[in-house]
């Protein structure tokens, strides 16, 4: 197996077992007067998948934001050593990346190596052989030279996850990975993150609005609402039809299939025509 | 795994990544020698063609004699290696460093507004320059100072307060690319009108050495002008040249570079100050010269790499050889008056970029 993150994870083998590989402790962020995201705890461990849901607005794409520096916060993210993260510890899968016109699959992916550019601004070798390590691994060789305008929404996040990972980072942020996709193309991106997570020994912090995968792909959940978490624990813990239903604000039933959490909107009932008394 | 069972198409397919990564990364050397033969081939015809013909293999000897510890009989007469020495050489190379510096810091500034319509000019340094060599020209102020004469002063000065304003009112460089690009507009109508007023005050005389300032010029006194701009082109050059990867990470917008680990605000102003300082200089020693900083990286972009790793040295290249290939008709072809070469740049420059425009168009769609 082509180790493509041997470099960082060799670290938190032996001496971070114990600790989480992010925490965060009453993370608040505020624009203007409104706090979006209020009171955050959480606690990602090493190699684990921790799903954020809550409806649109809730403070999810906020929170990961905060994370990687892009938003003002206050209260403390920490990594497992206690150090605030930046780019060479956290990498980002946004939620609407910009794809630049007339810039190839290998340079965008050899952007993952920008926190770790010298004084001359140059790739070093090392960091040309992350990158196309990265793009064997992900099978998109055959793509390295095309634009990554002309990319289909699938074949971009294949992309975007690939320039994240030519980042290094021990930990892994997606931002509601899955949103522009087919249902194929979703559940092929959530199991190569899965599979990451597992060979490279990923943890992975992931807003997600598809409740049914959330069950599927996360160790843990956390429901977040009006910036305030309702629910945290393992997902059939926290996907319970009538906690889902009053924070989504409409009728959600969570049904087993085949042993897996689906979660699904109530049947709409229709009202019946009130019966014409004569 | 896959891997295991098929080793060869395995290495095929990592060598395959390799290349492509490799591709990715390198800087178009085909394009850049081709770059380089036709500067010097350019080179070589503007320093043979004029009033006083020189013959090509005259000048080529006269060049090898000059460098140290080559001895070749040049041929020429003293004249001809006077004419050569003090009048061609310094008009050509002043060209070049022109014609490559406006190139370098209009695919710089493009690359920080993320704006294909960005140049040179952008935040002011033409109006500023203007406003300031009118100033000095026009109401016979003496401003020289050591080796700078008056109108270039003037004209750098002004330049960089247009450029200090702009980024003022937008404040700093860690605004965001749109407020700036509005800062500079705002200053340079503001300029401009200052500009244009202090004109209208002008006796007529005065005036006509106005505009033909304005017009941009390639007039040198010996080695001066290319002394005064030689050292704002080798740091300015540096610094731009190490901040092209910049340039590229800022591609895909402020937020996902900060994530990848770029503070964009401080690449921003460090390259806005040296394309502006590089600017100022030219501007200074050749007046406003238009079109070259727009159109020049337009043409590497459309003709060779949208990577700005690419594009800041080539359009140095391209735009000196521009440059110094319009100069010759600047020259020679009213001979013996002269043509204002900025005149030239747009009548020559507009008709290329727009086949260039419609070449991409058509391979395109």
């Amino acid at each position: 197996m082509s180790s493509v993150l041997t470099a960082s994870t060799q670290g938190s083998e032996s001496a971070v077992r114990s600790a989480p590989a992010l925490s965060c402790r009453d993370v608040r962020v505020s624009f203007r007067d409104q706090e979006v995201v209020c009171g955050v705890n959480l606690e990602l461990d090493t190699g684990q998948w921790l799903g954020i849901i809550g409806p649109n607005g809730a403070g999810k794409s906020t929170l990961l934001r905060s994370i990687v520096g892009l938003a003002d916060y206050s209260g403390a993210i920490a990594l497992g050593d206690g150090q605030t993260p930046g780019a060479a510890d956290v990498a980002l899968v946004p939620q609407s990346p910009i794809m630049p016109k007339g810039m190839t699959v290998a340079e965008y992916v050899l952007l993952g190596r920008t926190a770790h550019l010298g004084w001359l601004a140059r790739e070093s070798r090392a960091d040309r052989e992350i990158a196309s390590s990265v793009l064997h691994r992900l099978e998109l060789t055959a793509f390295a030279d095309r634009f990554v305008s002309t990319l289909s929404g699938g074949e971009a996040q294949q992309v975007v996850v690939a320039r994240a990972l030519a980042q290094q980072c021990p930990v892994l942020l997606l931002d509601e990975p899955t949103s522009a996709l087919d249902l194929g193309h979703q559940v092929s991106v959530l199991e190569l993150v899965d599979d990451l997570r597992r060979t490279e020994g990923l943890s992975v912090l992931a807003a997600m609005h598809d409740l049914s995968a959330a069950a599927r792909f996360a160790d843990r959940l956390i429901l977040i609402d009006h910036g305030r978490i309702v629910a945290g624990g393992r997902p059939e813990a926290v996907l319970k039809p009538d906690l889902l239903s009053a924070v989504y604000g409409t009728p959600l039933t969570v049904q087993p299939i085949d042993g897996e959490l689906v979660v699904l909107p109530e049947p709409r009932r229709r009202a019946k025509p009130p019966k014409e008394t004569p | 795994m896959a891997d295991a069972s098929l080793p060869t198409t395995a290495l095929t397919d990592a060598d395959a990544a390799h290349s492509a990564v490799r591709r990715a990364f390198g800087m178009s050397i085909g394009a850049a020698v081709v770059g380089v033969v036709v500067l010097v081939a350019v080179g070589l015809f503007s320093a043979t063609s004029g009033a006083a013909g020189l013959p090509v293999k005259g000048v080529l000897g006269a060049l090898f004699d000059w460098v140290p510890l080559i001895g070749v009989d040049s041929s020429l007469s003293t004249t001809q290696e006077n004419i050569l020495f003090e009048i061609r050489l310094p008009r050509l190379v002043l060209g070049m460093l022109v014609g490559g510096s406006l190139g370098m810091a209009g695919a710089s500034y493009q690359g920080v507004f993320r704006n294909p319509l960005a140049d040179p000019y952008l935040l002011g340094v033409s109006a500023g320059a203007g406003l300031g060599a009118v100033l000095a020209l026009g109401f016979g102020l003496d401003l020289s100072w050591g080796p700078f004469d008056t109108v270039p002063a003037a004209a750098f000065a002004g330049a960089l307060v247009a450029v200090l304003a702009s980024m003022a009112i937008a404040r700093g460089g860690g605004a965001s690319p749109a407020t700036l690009l509005l800062g500079g507009v705002a200053m340079a109508a503001l300029f401009s009108a200052a500009q244009t007023y202090a004109i209208q005050q002008l006796n007529e005389t005065r005036a006509r050495e106005v505009l033909s300032w304005l017009f941009g010029q390639l007039n040198t006194t010996g080695w001066k002008q290319v002394g005064l701009l030689l050292p704002y082109v080798v740091v300015c050059g540096v610094v731009l040249f190490i901040h092209r990867r910049h340039l590229d990470v800022l591609r895909v917008g402020d937020d996902e570079a900060r994530s990848l680990g770029l503070d964009p605000a401080r690449s921003r102003l460090v390259v806005i100050v040296a394309a502006s300082l590089l600017t100022a200089a030219a501007v200074s020693v050749s007046g406003l010269i238009a079109f070259v900083g727009l159109v020049v990286p337009h043409i590497v972009r459309l003709l060779i790499s949208h990577s700005y790793r690419v594009i800041v040295p080539l359009s140095a290249l391209v735009g000196a050889t521009f440059l110094a290939f319009v100069d010759i008709g600047a020259r020679t072809l009213l001979a013996p008056s002269e043509l204002p070469v900025g005149v030239i740049t747009a009548f020559v420059g507009a008709p290329f970029f727009a086949a260039v425009l419609w070449r991409d168009r058509w391979s395109t769609t």
